[in-house]
């Protein structure tokens, strides 16, 4: 096995993801046929070979600390699923 | 006259010799719409009012003598971009309420051009999949045959434009997901260079993978629609400040002196017999059309697919946790503590494919094991770039097939995420790359369902692999091809 069902539980907790013991068993699984699938990588010698993170070298992109236009404060809290009308509204939280 | 099924560019000639209005047009084609969606389920979300007011805006200007290249030209969107005011979903129950408060680049960049945008069109959840049946709003057919699947992520993209249903869209491609749906719908999709055009607005899935781009009827049309949507944005600090040239100009006949690369690792196993055999004769008609051929090698082909199931689900898991019911999307009302909101909201959000992707992600950049699979993921991306640049030291574009088979059958895959996975082998490797892919119809299957041919250029070459497609465009009677509705 290349993953078991307590590590699959484990990283849905840090995804805050909610899985049922069925969806455990199936996402165990299918995670499991795709490790052993990209283990693959493992064929490949990469010793000394720069990893690519982005393919084009691209650079920090800096401006000027200026203020600018932004999105109105009843526009930024339109979307919010709940809110008071001056911020998101969210279960107690301490 | 049947209006829908003109090309951009004809339709524009009608428009400018005034023979008839942008809301003559953008009605025909609601009718058209009326007409067939019933049977494609290509839009999520129709925008009828708003765009036949734009279309009576764009006659307008049109009478004063202005507008600009796309004016009064009807176009929908892939759900993933945002459009100020009109519901943007990603295809995810998660994001059913958002209404974005502003547009995405290349919105403003259609609509400063005149387009008129009649909808959002469905796709693959977070534009994770290969077939659009990982969407929360039904599943598209292919309009060649309903049977089967329009292809994945921007599915609805292609089965609009293939169906008459619009003139053009905008897709997004991270592992193919513009040029695998437009071979297998029969039109023509292109990727372009990573940083030619603006993410701003596009919901991300893979940062460094995504990038946006038309799927239309023709390539004339893509190079115009290109132009239109190309050039650096100060809002994506990685879209790149180069000149946009005019690529309705790269659109010469002839290849004299150009050389196509023949990969040989994307002409093995698995390629079905069909394709093959259209994709050389359409390199045999870019012969005839001048250029030279050669035989080049990718080595690393075959492990593109194993990178990029590490990369790109590991920068979903950390794009995706904004998907927190906070501020935008559903939020599951009931939890009573705040890490129990966002566990219930995420998982009744989301669906299986995008968990999947989530928890591999996370798996994958987890401590102790960051080194086995991201490092090492991204050191074969390393690898992939150098097989590019030597191929591109000898020649000018490589042309093979986009996907090793016509579409298949719905259902036929979605029980198994590898296999589905793997259909991306031969487009994968353009976007770890950052270089630009254009998917051009070839031929059709006994089936009846459409090939389509891949040619992939360098950083920036977008006039090659234009001049390619128009030149093979001229030379198989492919265009005016179109399904039987």
């Amino acid at each position: 096995m290349n993953i078991s069902k307590e590590e699959v539980a484990k990283v849905a907790n840090l995804a805050r993801l909610e899985l049922s013991e069925q969806e455990i068993i199936e996402i165990t699984g299918q995670l499991d046929r795709i490790l052993g699938y990209v283990a693959k990588l493992n064929e490949i010698d990469t010793k000394d070979v720069v990893p690519t993170t982005h393919a084009l070298a691209i650079h920090n992109a800096f401006r000027e600390d200026v203020v600018r236009h932004s999105l109105p404060q009843q526009e930024a809290l339109a979307n919010g699923p709940r809110q008071n009308g001056e911020a998101f509204v969210v279960p107690r939280i301490i | 006259m049947d209006y829908p099924g003109l090309s951009i560019h004809a339709l524009k000639d009608l428009l400018a010799a005034r023979k008839v209005t942008p809301l003559e047009v953008t009605e025909a084609v609601f009718a058209r719409i009326d007409t067939v969606e019933e049977r494609i389920g290509a839009f999520i979300t129709i925008n009828r009012e708003q765009a036949l007011r734009r279309a009576e805006e764009a006659g307008k200007q049109l009478d004063r003598g202005e507008g600009g290249a796309l004016c009064g030209i009807p176009m929908a969107i892939k759900d993933v971009v945002c459009t100020k005011g009109m519901r943007t979903t990603a295809g995810s129950k998660i994001l059913e309420p958002f209404i974005p408060p502003y547009n995405a680049t290349v919105i403003d960049k259609l609509e400063a051009a005149g387009a008129v945008i009649i909808g959002k069109l469905s796709m693959d959840e977070f534009a994770m999949g290969s077939s659009n049946e990982n969407c929360a709003y039904g599943v598209p057919k292919n309009p060649w045959n309903r049977e089967y699947i329009c292809g994945g992520s921007s599915g609805g993209s292609a089965a609009a434009v293939a169906a008459d249903e619009s003139f053009a869209s905008l897709g997004s491609d991270t592992g193919g997901s513009i040029r695998q749906p437009a071979s297998h719908c029969g039109i023509v999709g292109l990727k372009p260079t990573y940083g030619r055009v603006s993410r701003f607005g596009l919901l991300a899935y893979a940062s460094s993978l995504d990038q946006i781009g038309p799927l239309t009827k023709d390539v004339r049309d893509c190079a115009l629609m290109l132009n239109v949507i190309s050039g650096y944005d100060p809002k994506d600090s990685t879209s790149v400040n180069q000149a946009v040239p005019d690529y309705q100009s790269a659109l010469r006949d002839g290849l004299k002196g150009m050389t196509l690369g023949i990969p040989r690792e994307y002409f093995g196993e698995g390629l079905d017999p069909e394709v093959e055999a259209a994709v050389k004769n359409a390199v045999e008609k870019l012969q005839d059309a001048g250029a030279t051929v050669r035989q080049v090698s990718l080595p690393h082909t075959e492990y593109g697919v194993a990178a990029y199931y590490i990369i790109a689900p590991a920068e979903a898991s950390s794009n995706l946790a904004r998907y927190d019911g906070v501020k935008y999307g559903m939020r599951d009302m009931d939890a009573a503590t705040l890490m129990d909101m966002y566990k219930k909201t995420r998982s009744k959000g989301f669906g299986d494919e995008v968990k999947r992707r989530i928890i591999m992600g996370t798996y994958a950049l987890s401590s102790g094991y960051y080194d086995a699979y991201y490092k090492k993921a991204s050191q074969v991306r390393t690898l992939i770039v150098r097989d590019y640049q030597q191929a591109f030291a000898e020649c000018d574009v490589l042309v093979s097939p986009v996907t090793p088979t016509p579409a298949w059958k719905l259902g036929e895959k979605s029980h198994d995420p590898l296999s589905m996975y793997l259909s991306d082998v031969l487009t994968i490797p353009a976007n770890l790359a950052g270089i630009p892919g254009l998917s051009v119809p070839c031929g059709i299957s006994r089936a009846g369902l459409p090939i389509g041919l891949q040619i992939q250029g360098a950083h920036f070459q977008e006039e090659k692999l234009l001049r390619v497609g128009f030149n093979l465009e001229q030379r198989l009677d492919m265009v005016g091809r179109k399904p039987d509705l």
